[in-house]
This record gives structure tokens, sequence and C-alpha cells, in this order.
């Protein structure tokens, strides 16, 4: 594969998945190595099928090894099964007699084992169901490693990371995250991936900033080359100059420092100056961020996405399965809210009848609360589930995508009739479950007065907003630049939605990226937001401003905000204010 | 021959983790192990057999043991799958 070109100074921005900022030295998690495959003699048989026994023998050996160092780290015993597997593989008669049939078929080792790993490869890319199939990395693993035995290259460098690295990779496998010796990982940068990717994960338990979604990043980093990654804001650098490297490292400087002042603010209320409390909640991922959510003593959790409950599997979570999922994490929040937000995708694969994968626009397609009113089975079994959840804690349901007054009223239709129900089946639910939607389409931001009539609150889904807003695509990287939390018509867009929800006495909370920038905290206070919901590691930070400013002081300074005409403006303003209230926080200006 | 059909009902199927599972417990006994589902047999001693069965919850296998220590080997992967793997 050719490389790219890299300037000085090359920016990129991909999704910030665990927070916090590593300036270190690429260690580059390289592609598998080309094979040398040839044909042999009769007479070569026997020493090439020793050859491969003798192959499996070192892998086996290797194996043990990492299984020993990892079975040390307590929080890691759970993924030995990983290895335990990759263990069996290497033993596995079809693996093992195959490659023997192909080299006394008269191909070289390399050769035979590489056929054997392509056909295996096609019968598990023949699998349906997408987490079994997935499973073909475990045998991938396996055959690269033992390719490289064979061919004397040295382990794909997983175990063998220097200290201070930025590991850079395409895709890094669960069985290759927990090899890495993690005292030597400042940060992590993947080509693909999403929030709820193994990296991200791992990457957030472990506090260690990750950036994913960097298409193209293996071709445009070499082993050694500096990189910085700022896991807030999903900004890589390569290559940083002497000025930028200096001006991020007095920024992670400061950020450090601050980090230790963090601790204090932990157990204090979340309250302005001119005392009013401004709960700030955890948005939970997948099920184990519940940890974070405790962790940095987040009010309960704003937004509880439930799509990881159906991602990896063939069938639909049943009813009983998602009231089991809920109550656990309502049993968590201890008596805290948790907003629990409907499905969020397109659950089509659940659906075989309904093939959705030529949508032209699948953002504005069959998704959201249009596949969950569409297929209403689906819909009633997570209403169900969540109805009865309600009387194990705080639960407040919320619905996403909304764009008109129909779609909610037929989900309150659909609530009610699973209440009348339930009654009748003599189940207890809370009965004065609050009901919300995401306030994320122009259209919903448009007639919030309308919508405010029907419902106990709104969340506001700011990442997905100003994408419809600015009808920008965020992955687009011709466009992403014009993605802009801070543009005027964003503001508005907010203003106007606060104030709906003021004016008819609603809740309205905001759960977007926005929300954990402790830039903004006053800005939103300011706006009228009542509650902000955001990635748990977040939290220490944005209470800690909002702690010092005042909600009087936020909505003067929006006064001043909605009067200019550039984001630019925008963002010069706050900043220069931020920086004025509070310079021991905003000494730095961010770097842009 | 001892002869036996369950459902798999741990909520994953019988992924990595069961697999493994079900094949550490099968290659301890000297009996053959066959899995097979929808009229598609497997070695119950391969890894990778198991995992190409692909069967996620729901599914339903039958599986059959032959040899010296079979009724002890058919309790032991009995228990395992109706057990759900210890996965809950």
């Amino acid at each position: 594969m050719g490389k790219i070109n890299v300037a000085t100074d090359t920016y990129l921005v991909g999704m910030g998945v665990s927070p916090g900022i590593a300036i270190g030295k690429v260690n580059l998690i390289d592609q598998r190595p080309l094979v040398d495959q040839s044909l042999i003699n009769g007479s070569e048989v026997d020493a090439e099928i020793s050859r491969f026994q003798q192959a499996i023998d070192q892998a086996r050996e290797q194996l043990q090894k990492i299984k020993k160092t990892v079975s040390k780290q307590p929080h890691l015993r759970e993924h030995l099964y990983i290895l335990d597997t990759h263990l069996l593989i290497l033993e596995d008669e079809m693996l093992v007699e195959g490659t023997k049939k192909e080299i006394r078929a008269l191909v070289n080792v390399e050769g035979a084992l590489t056929r054997v790993l392509e056909k295996l490869r096609a019968l598990f890319d023949s699998i349906d169901d997408e987490y079994l199939r997935e499973r073909r990395s475990d045998v991938d693993a396996v055959g690269d490693r033992l390719l490289r035995i064979l061919m004397g290259v040295s382990e794909r460098n997983i175990d063998k990371i220097g200290s201070s690295s930025i590991v850079v990779a395409h895709d890094l496998s669960p069985a290759e995250t927990i090899q890495m010796d993690r005292s030597h990982v400042l940060g992590f940068i993947t080509g693909k991936g999403g929030r709820t990717s193994h990296t991200a994960i791992l990457a957030r338990s472990l506090d260690i900033p990750a950036v994913v979604g960097l298409e193209s990043i293996t071709a445009m980093v070499v082993d050694g080359m500096t990189a910085i990654v700022d896991g807030f804001s999903g900004v890589v650098i390569l290559k940083p100059s002497e000025k930028t490297l200096q001006e991020y490292l007095i920024h992670k400087q400061s950020y450090d420092c601050l980090e230790q002042d963090l601790e204090q603010y932990r157990d204090l209320p979340s309250i302005t100056k001119d005392q009013v409390h401004i709960p700030l909640r955890g948005n939970l991922e997948i099920s184990s961020d519940v940890i974070q959510i405790k962790k940095h003593a987040a009010e309960g959790i704003g937004l509880y996405r439930t799509e990881f409950l159906y991602l990896g599997r063939s069938a639909p979570p049943d009813e009983e399965e998602q009231f089991q999922s809920y109550c656990e994490i309502l049993k968590q929040a201890e008596g805290d809210p948790v907003t629990i937000r409907t499905l969020d995708i397109g659950g089509d694969k659940f659906v075989p009848e309904l093939n959705l994968d030529d949508e032209a626009n699948p953002a504005m397609g069959l998704r959201a609360i249009r596949f969950s009113l569409h297929e209403e089975q689906l819909f009633k079994i997570q209403l169900r589930a969540i109805l009865r959840a309600s009387s194990c804690g705080r639960v407040r349901i919320l619905f996403p995508m909304i764009s008109g007054v129909a779609e909610i009223r037929a989900c309150k239709k659909m609530l009610g009739d699973i209440q009348a129900q339930l009654d009748k089946e003599g189940i207890s639910y809370d009965p004065d479950l609050a009901i919300g939607i995401m306030i994320e389409t122009p259209s919903a931001v448009m007639i919030a007065p309308l919508l405010a009539k029907e419902v106990d609150f709104f969340s506001v889904g700011t990442n997905d907003l100003i994408q419809y807003f600015l009808a920008v695509d965020r992955g687009n990287e011709h466009v992403a630049y014009l993605y802009d939390p801070l543009h005027p018509a964003i503001l508005r867009a907010l203003k106007m939605t606060c104030d709906a929800a003021n004016e008819a006495g609603i809740e309205v909370c905001i759960c977007g990226e926005m929300a954990g920038e402790p830039l903004y905290a006053l800005v939103l206070v300011g706006l009228g937001f009542h509650e902000l919901s955001m990635n748990p590691a977040c939290v220490p930070r944005v209470k800690r401003v909002l702690r010092q400013v005042s909600k009087q002081d936020g909505a003067t300074l929006v006064k001043q905000l909605l009067l200019l005409s550039t984001s630019k403006e925008v963002s010069t303003i706050i900043e220069a204010e931020m920086r004025r209230r509070l310079p021991a926080i905003f000494a730095q200006p961010p770097i842009q | 021959m001892q002869n036996k059909s369950f459902t798999i009902r741990n909520r994953l199927g019988l992924h990595a983790r069961a697999a493994a599972q079900l094949v550490q417990a099968a290659n301890k006994f000297d009996s053959e192990i066959a899995l097979v589902k929808d009229d598609v047999e497997v070695n119950g001693k391969s890894i990778m057999g198991i995992l190409l069965l692909a069967a996620p919850q729901g599914t339903d296998i039958s599986v059959t043991v032959t040899g010296a220590d079979e009724e002890q080997a058919m309790k032991i992967i009995t228990e395992l799958i109706e057990d759900g793997f210890g996965e809950d």
C-alpha cells in the first residue's frame, strides 16, 4: 500500500471517543505480511510438514506466554477466553489437517496455509449472523501469527509496543487490544470504529485518549512519527511543528494540572453561583459505561442508548431480556433518574422482508422512531420492557428523531395501550413515567411550542441537530468543515427550543457533544437548559465551570451572542468571556 | 451411541466463548462427538467446525456421542448447553 505524504501540522478530525490529550510517537500496528507461495517437490513434503508443526509449537508457546501475562491483570481476566479460542484454533483439524493436505499437494507451507485460510474466510463470510461471522478475525489472527513465524517476520508488534506510544491501526481486535502493554500506550487512533467499538470502550475504561474513524490513517503514518491525539475534539495532528507541539504541551500540562484539581469537585453539587441546580448526567453508550458514570459522580443517566442491546445478534432481544438489562442499570443508578431512549437505528436486519440496504439516504430514511412505528411488534416489546422497568427505578422514556406532532401522539397512544394491558395483567409500572422527545430535526425546532404541549421534557441531540440543520454529513471529509456547533443558526435553534420548553414549563436537556464541552457550559445554561448529559468523563470539568458562573451571566452572554453574524465571532466572544471569568481554566486559547 | 437434541438458549449463541468451552470439554473425552444443525454435521472437537455451524440463540441442534465414555461426555455437554455456558 502506498504511503500518503504528510506535511507538517497535518490536522485530521475523527471521532473523539475517549477524552484527554496524548502526545507521543506513532506505533503502527502494521498490515499482514505478503506471503511467498511456491511449489515444492515431493521430496520436500516431509520437511515442509515438520516446519509447519514447529510453527504451531512456537505459536502455542507465544500464546501461552501472552495468556500468562494477561491472567495477572484482574480486569482483563474475562477476556482470557479469546486466547483460549486462539489456542484451540491452532490445534483445529480443519486448519492443521487442511494445511498438511495442501502441502502434500506440493505447495510450500506458507502457500498451503494461505489457501486454507482463504477457504475458511470464505466459509465464515457466508454466515448470516454478524457476530459469528466476525469470529473470522480470530482465525485470521492465528493464521497471521503462524505466517509470521514461518516467514521469520517478527510478531505483529502488539506486545512489543515501545514506551510513550500512540497506537495506530486500521482496526484492533479484542484479542490484540488486551495483549498490549498499556503502561506504554498513551493514545489510540484507528481507521475503523465508532463509539461502541472495542477500542473505544477499552480506551474509556482505561482513561486513554482515543480517536477513531480516521479512514486512511494507516497510510499516513510511519513508526516514530510524532502525533497528537485530542480525545475531546477528535482532532489528530501528525508531524506537529515545534510551535504546535509547544502549544499542545502547554495545553496538556495545564490540562493535567487542572485534572488533579478536578478531584475536589467530584462530590460537590452541580450548582451555579446564583444557586441554580443543573444536574449533570452521563450518556450510556454500552452497559459497562455505568462504571464511568459512578466514577465521575454523574447524576444518573441522561441518555441510555438502547442500540447496543440489539447489535451483534441475529434475533432482537425479547421483552424479558430488555427488562433485565434496564433493571440492572436502574439498580446501579441507585435512585437517580435514567432516561431510556428507544431504538435509534434502522433495525431492518430483524425484519427479513424489509431490505433497507439500498436506501439512497439512510440518515433521512426509515430509522429511529420511523422504524419503530413501522415495526410495531418490535416497538411494543421495547415499550413493555421499559414500562415494566419503570417499577424498579426512576425511568424517563425518550423517543428519537421526532419530526412532527403525529409521531409523538402515535407513541403515546401505544404507550397508553400497553399500560392498559399491563393493568389488566396486574403488572406494575410507574404511571407517572416522564415522556420526552429528542429535538434533532429542524421541523421539531420550528414547532417546539406545539411539541412542548405533548410531552414532559425535551432532549436536544446536538450532533444530529447540527447535521440536519446545516445539511452537513460530518463523516464526509469534503464538507465536515461546515459542521459547526456555534453557527448562528444553531444558537437560534437551541434558543427557540429552550424558550418553548420554558414557556410550557417542561424540562429541557442537552445530550450531544456540546454538553460535555466546558467552554460552552455558561452558554448552555444561559440559553435555558435545565440539565446537561454527556460522556461521564466530562462531568467534573463541566461542573467545575458551572460552580463558578451564574445563570444570569449566561443569559446576558447569550443575548450578546445572538447579535453576531458568524460562528467565528461567536467563538471569539465565548473564548474571551470564559478566559476573563475563569483564567485558570481557560488561560490557553483552545487550539484550532 | 448417545443422541440428544437441544435448543441453544444463551444470548450470543455458540459464539467464541461458548464454542471454546464446548471444545475444551469435548476434548477431555475419547468418544467421537458430532453436532448437527439442519443436516450439517461438524466435529464437536473442532472449534472452527462449531463456529462455522453458526448457531445463534434459538437454534436447534442435536449432539451425537459415540465411544467408551459417551455417557459421561453427554452429561457434561448437556450441562454446558442447558446452563447457557454460564453466560447469565
